[in-house]
């Protein structure tokens, strides 16, 4: 019997054939913490007595839930945090730097990696062919010292991909499409896997944001199989080296196959309170929105800013609507810089933020007013989530956001020339 | 360390309790001072809770219980506020972890019979919850042998500390 990538990958990094069901020991590449779990993490990584950190190089601590702080209790989190690492010799990625996940794309995952992170957005790096994967605290602080954990090897529910988008559709489209059909629950303990003649179609970007929300269908990781589009955006990031092919066997078992033709998907926007409370943006009806939020790990990157800029340019936002941007990284700011997509946007009237997680969880940065409604980019619109349970948060692809900006209530971007 | 046999009144959380449900992200200013940060536990979802739990009650969730972030100080949250045992009939991959990494019991039902205030009995080892106030008995099936270690020494950092390693053979 073939394996699929989850089973592949485990069983190479627990060094015996493994296969759904079982657990195994396996072990880890990459350990991170960000400045929301990473305090308790690095508090029971002490308490549990360990002495020293496996692999410092590839143990990193990332400031960017609360970037720059904004409470005092926060600021000493870091202070904390930058202590441990001086102590221990970890990475340290401070305020500004960006958002673990896409720093983790940029420079750490590789094919056939298992990564682990105290954020359930670390399946993120499921699109470079990584078992990323989110923990807890205990868990990571376990990963960190002894550069291993088990898992419990997860059966997987193949997404069979065909065709490719058509104008204005995005990948965050295909996610949310998905998790509307099979539900917030549809994938629970296990693997996504991505296979079909439609995967060749999607750049690693594209596939980093569907990646990113497999924990939103209760995913453990949403795996990609590794091939020329990977290759091609590891050699962006300057590290082609780090490449390798890895794909699911052709007999590999599923325990279901979803397919979904890209070509037939349109804008779709997931609707409060729940992510997979999924409609198309066609068939919203006249929902006013005063926020629009780009960004976040999910659709922060230049590929997701030129979209909006080129929809925007020349345009403005409408009246009574803000339009909040973070840049998903100090890389993805620096290129939207030169490429002019800054200035583009601040002409259009967003207003710029830090690179770094920013308004998407409700620390700082965009915090909903009472009755207030917030179209974001982002992975999750649960009550309370922009920090204001009075608050209502919408979620659609970025160019569903632009058109929302420009119109001031939630529009197929099909609409816009 | 978690008793194999617990009895406590029926809390009712519903379904689709999510980590924002348990601990608000607008509180991540108090994640280093648990105590305080457990009286904002489910502020949001049921007024009161942080007052009138008593020790060794049971919260009761339908449909995926605890999706979203992998906030460990969910589990860390309800855990202080005196909740002996979650059930649910189903239970997010991340928080069903880091409930046992904390020592606090999961366990996996229908709970669709279960009615606030009944009164139950939880038997760990041999995966039932008796519901005294209707007569049902609930099984909850068996968690994986490291699980169920874990859970005995009361979670993931206290078996490190009892074992050394993950495995005993490490």
């Amino acid at each position: 019997m073939g394996q699929t990538l989850a089973e592949k990958i485990l069983s190479e990094k627990s060094g015996a054939p493994v296969a759904a069901g079982d657990i195994a020991i396996a072990s880890i590449d990459l350990a991170f913490v960000q400045d929301t779990t990473g305090p308790l993490t690095l508090r029971l990584f002490k308490d549990a007595g360990f002495t020293g950190v496996s692999d410092p190089a590839r143990t990193v601590l990332f400031m960017d839930h609360a970037a720059p702080s904004p409470q005092r209790q926060l600021s000493t989190d870091h202070v904390f945090m930058r202590e441990f690492g001086a102590e221990y010799g970890c990475v340290v990625s401070d305020v500004g730097d960006g958002v673990c996940h896409q720093i983790v794309a940029e420079t750490y995952a590789r094919p056939g990696d298992i990564a682990v992170g105290a954020d359930s957005h670390s399946v993120t790096a499921g699109a470079l062919g990584a078992f990323g994967t989110g923990m807890g605290s205990s868990d990571v602080a376990v990963a960190m010292a002894l550069g291993k954990n088990w898992f419990r090897v997860p059966e997987t529910l193949q997404v069979w991909l065909t065709g490719a988008f058509s104008r204005r559709v995005m990948s965050k489209d295909l996610v949310l499409n998905l998790i509307g059909r099979i539900g917030a629950d549809g994938a629970t303990y296990m693997a996504l896997e991505f296979g079909g003649p439609g995967v060749a179609t999607m750049s690693v970007p594209d596939r980093l944001v569907v990646s990113n929300m497999a924990v939103e269908a209760g995913a453990k990781v949403g795996l990609w199989p590794s091939d020329e589009r990977t290759r091609e955006y590891l050699e962006a990031m300057g590290r082609v080296d780090n490449y390798r092919p890895l794909a699911a066997d052709a007999d590999a078992s599923y325990s279901r196959i979803v397919e979904i033709a890209l070509d037939a998907l349109q804008p779709e926007v997931s609707c409060p309170h729940t992510v997979d409370n999924v409609r198309h943006a066609s068939e919203l009806g006249d929902v006013r929105v005063q926020q629009v939020f780009i960004g976040t790990c999910t659709n922060g990157r230049v590929e997701d800013l030129q979209v909006v800029a080129d929809m925007m340019k020349g345009r403005h936002t409408a009246a009574g609507t803000r339009l909040l941007v973070a840049p998903a990284s100090r890389a993805v700011l620096l290129e939207a810089i030169e490429k002019g997509l800054i200035t583009t946007l601040v002409e259009a009237g967003a207003l710029i933020l830090p690179p770094g997680c920013a308004a998407c969880l409700g620390v700082h940065q965009g915090i909903l007013g009472d009755g207030e409604t917030c179209l974001s980019t982002a992975n999750r619109n649960f009550k309370g989530r922009m920090g204001n349970p009075e608050g209502f948060v919408y979620l659609a692809s970025p160019a569903t956001a632009a058109a929302t900006a420009l119109r001031g209530v939630i529009t197929d971007p099909r609409e816009i020339d | 360390m978690a008793k194999d046999s617990m009895r406590g009144k029926a809390i009712i959380a519903g379904d689709d309790v999510s980590t924002d449900d348990i601990i608000p992200g607008r509180f991540a200013h108090l994640r280093s001072n648990l105590p305080e940060l457990s009286t904002h536990a489910f502020e949001d979802r049921i007024p009161g809770f942080a007052g009138r739990v008593n020790a060794g009650d049971v919260l009761v969730g339908g449909r995926n219980f605890g999706l979203g972030s992998s906030r460990e100080h969910a589990p860390v949250v309800i855990k202080m506020s005196g909740v002996g045992a979650i059930l649910a009939k189903s239970v997010a991959r991340i928080f069903y972890r880091n409930a046992i990494n904390q020592g606090l019991p999961v366990l996996v039902c229908d709970t669709d019979g279960i009615s606030e205030g009944d009164d139950l009995e939880i038997r760990l080892t041999e995966g039932i919850v008796v519901n005294h106030s209707t007569g049902d008995s609930l099984n909850c099936g068996k968690m994986p042998s490291l699980m169920s270690d874990i859970l005995a020494a009361g979670g993931l950092v206290p078996y490190i500390r009892e074992h050394g390693s993950l495995d005993a053979g490490d």
